[in-house]
């Protein structure tokens, strides 16, 4: 076989490589979504699990008050997405509030402050907490971390969204970092030697010319940032106490929408309205997570034409 | 937890082949795995040509395995539904043989330092559907009431439910744990916490005693009370096979419902059938 043939029938092993990926991810979708469609379309998943029943407030028996309920598993079954969603929204506010302005200082101090033998310490170290599996960290907030809350704010909670939200934001920070403080260290050290030559302190070229430069990446960073929180599971399904209240109180515990897939999927009767829900759940996890990384990249891609010039 | 376990279960299964001898595989209640596990261990130490191998995962998790063809017995700590006999009729046609291998009292578990006495079954039906939510109602301090839960698919949560809450659907605030030492041990953490769950897990808490209706006499989950029946909330565990059980499983089943198998049950601090 010629040089030629052979370098072509590579190319088109990484040419298939490469498509299966995509096809990968659109079969996903398409599955996810085919299990989810009966919540819209089936009459029988509709009459217990249609959408107003999914986002309305619903009262179980007439003599009792209106509420949001999930309560799946129940004479009548209650599948109200509020208390879910809710306590998906609280517990990614908390990780993002704990984690953003951590992974941003630290990548600031990395790209422009730290002398380089720092840096080389630094970098990898928060780098190596991405690599500590999430059902560790979980763990970690569930038996040592709540205690210690708890007590310090005297909390009538031990597992809460304060809890659950510092356990995930280990999680996101060094995703965060890693991608500010590459967005940081690609801003061109043009930028930075002409600030200073003005007669700019370090701080001013670290705040007003580094860091707008690099702002998309930046806001890249806690796009993912935010992605990996929504979706994360195992981390609240340990953390959070896992009951579905409908309360914006950072120190109630919580259920995320994630964890009700993982803790209830498991067991659902197969083609049951729950289990479309579930799917439904997910799809809806799906389109998030989908949506807030697209941006992301989007984001990126506007931080490279504008540090080329392309677009100035 | 339920991935993990079922990534273990998944390896066991790619080890099987590897292995001559005959295999039992036992899936479901969490309840009862530590008495599987047990069992398991004593009977193969005995016949050692037979492999048993043990998951968890919860009942409906085991019945659906039953169902699948996936486990030779099921482990349950509730009956099977009649939607789960009928489609288990539907693949094998077949309605199942149900074998009850031991008793289990559902203990009501509080913190050691909890100054509650007792309990009755309608105060704690009123405690876990939210409509008493301070100790101070119960004979306790004044302090807000910290419900601890079961995963809606384990059959601790069903048998509770429909046994202590008629039916009735928990707090909101009732928060979801997964497995009974978890449970546990969140109780132990937690001085205003209260949980339930089998009488074998419990360890640094302690179990309330239960009253059947105010003017009834307080009674604990111990081996005589669950026996006579005068702890109100026990129940049966039972193994589950599709077809009248042969060969390896049935001379298991029938070890396990003897008197060495039964002798196991009090050691797990579950109650013998017999």
């Amino acid at each position: 076989m010629s040089r030629r043939a052979a370098e072509s029938a590579i190319e088109a092993v990484i040419r298939v490589s490469a498509s299966l990926a995509i096809v990968g991810l659109v079969l996903i979708f398409v599955f996810i979504g085919k299990e989810a469609l009966p919540v819209l379309l089936s009459q029988e998943v509709r009459q217990e699990a249609g959408l107003s029943r999914l986002f309305l407030p619903q009262s179980p028996e007439p003599s009792e008050p209106k509420e949001f309920a999930w309560q799946p598993i129940s004479a009548i079954p209650k599948y109200s997405l509020l208390p879910l969603l809710t306590g998906t929204i609280k517990a990614t506010v908390v990780a993002l509030l704990f984690a953003l302005p951590l992974a941003l200082g630290a990548a600031v101090f990395s790209s422009e402050f730290a002398p380089s033998w720092l840096r080389e310490i630094i970098k990898p170290s928060i780098e190596l907490l991405a690599g500590i599996p999430s059902v560790v960290l979980g763990f970690f907030a569930l038996m040592v971390m709540a205690t210690y809350i708890q007590d310090l704010l005297g909390l009538d909670y031990r597992l809460n969204a304060i809890n659950a939200g510092i356990a995930l934001g280990l999680a996101v920070i060094p995703i965060v970092f890693t991608v500010a403080e590459d967005a940081l260290t690609a801003v061109p050290q043009s930028y930075r030697e002409g600030s200073i030559a003005l007669g700019a302190t370090p701080w001013q070229t670290a705040w007003r010319v580094v860091l707008p430069a690099a702002f998309p990446g930046i806001f890249a960073a806690c796009v993912l940032g935010f992605g990996r929180a929504i979706g994360e599971t195992m981390i609240v399904l340990m953390a959070s106490g896992n009951a579905a209240v409908l309360s914006l109180s950072p120190t109630d515990p919580l259920r995320t929408l994630s964890a009700t897939i993982a803790a209830e999927l498991g067991e659902v009767v197969h083609g049951s309205p729950h289990y479309h829900v579930l799917f439904f759940i997910g799809t809806l996890l799906f389109l998030f997570t989908f949506a807030t990384n697209l941006l992301g990249q989007a984001f990126v891609e506007r931080l490279k034409q504008r540090l080329s010039g392309s677009r100035l | 937890m339920r991935p993990m376990r079922s990534i273990t279960a998944g390896l066991l299964a790619l080890a099987v082949p590897l292995n001559a001898a005959a295999t039992i595989t036992i899936k479901g209640s969490d309840t009862l795995v530590i008495l599987n596990q047990k069992w398991a261990e004593a009977y193969r130490a005995k016949n050692p040509g037979v492999s048993i191998q043990v998951t968890g995962g919860g009942s409906g998790t085991g019945i659906a395995a039953l169902i699948n063809g996936s486990t030779d017995i099921c482990a349950a700590s509730r009956p099977m539904s009649r939607k789960e006999k009928l489609s288990l009729r539907d693949r094998f046609n077949t309605l199942g043989v149900e074998i009850p291998v031991a008793r289990d009292g559902l203990a009501v578990y509080l913190n050691d330092s909890n100054p509650v006495k007792e309990l009755t079954l309608r105060q704690v039906e009123q405690i876990y559907r939210g409509k008493i939510a301070n100790w101070k109602d119960v004979g306790g301090e004044d302090a807000k009431i910290i419900l601890y839960s079961r995963e809606n698919n384990s059959g601790t949560y069903v048998y509770f439910k429909d046994n202590v809450l008629q039916g009735r659907d928990f707090s909101p605030m009732a928060q979801s744990l997964p497995g009974t030492a978890a449970v546990v041990n969140a109780v132990v953490k937690d001085k205003r916490g209260i949980g339930y769950g089998g009488a074998a897990y419990a360890k640094g808490i302690k179990f309330c005693p239960i009253k059947k209706t105010d003017g009834d006499a307080a009674y604990e989950p111990t081996l005589e009370h669950v026996k006579s029946g005068k702890y109100p909330i026990s129940r049966d565990l039972y193994f589950y096979v599709r077809s009248k059980p042969s060969g390896d499983i049935k001379s298991f089943i029938g070890w396990v419902t003897g008197p060495e198998g039964q002798e196991l049950v009090g050691q797990v601090g579950y109650f013998p059938i017999r």
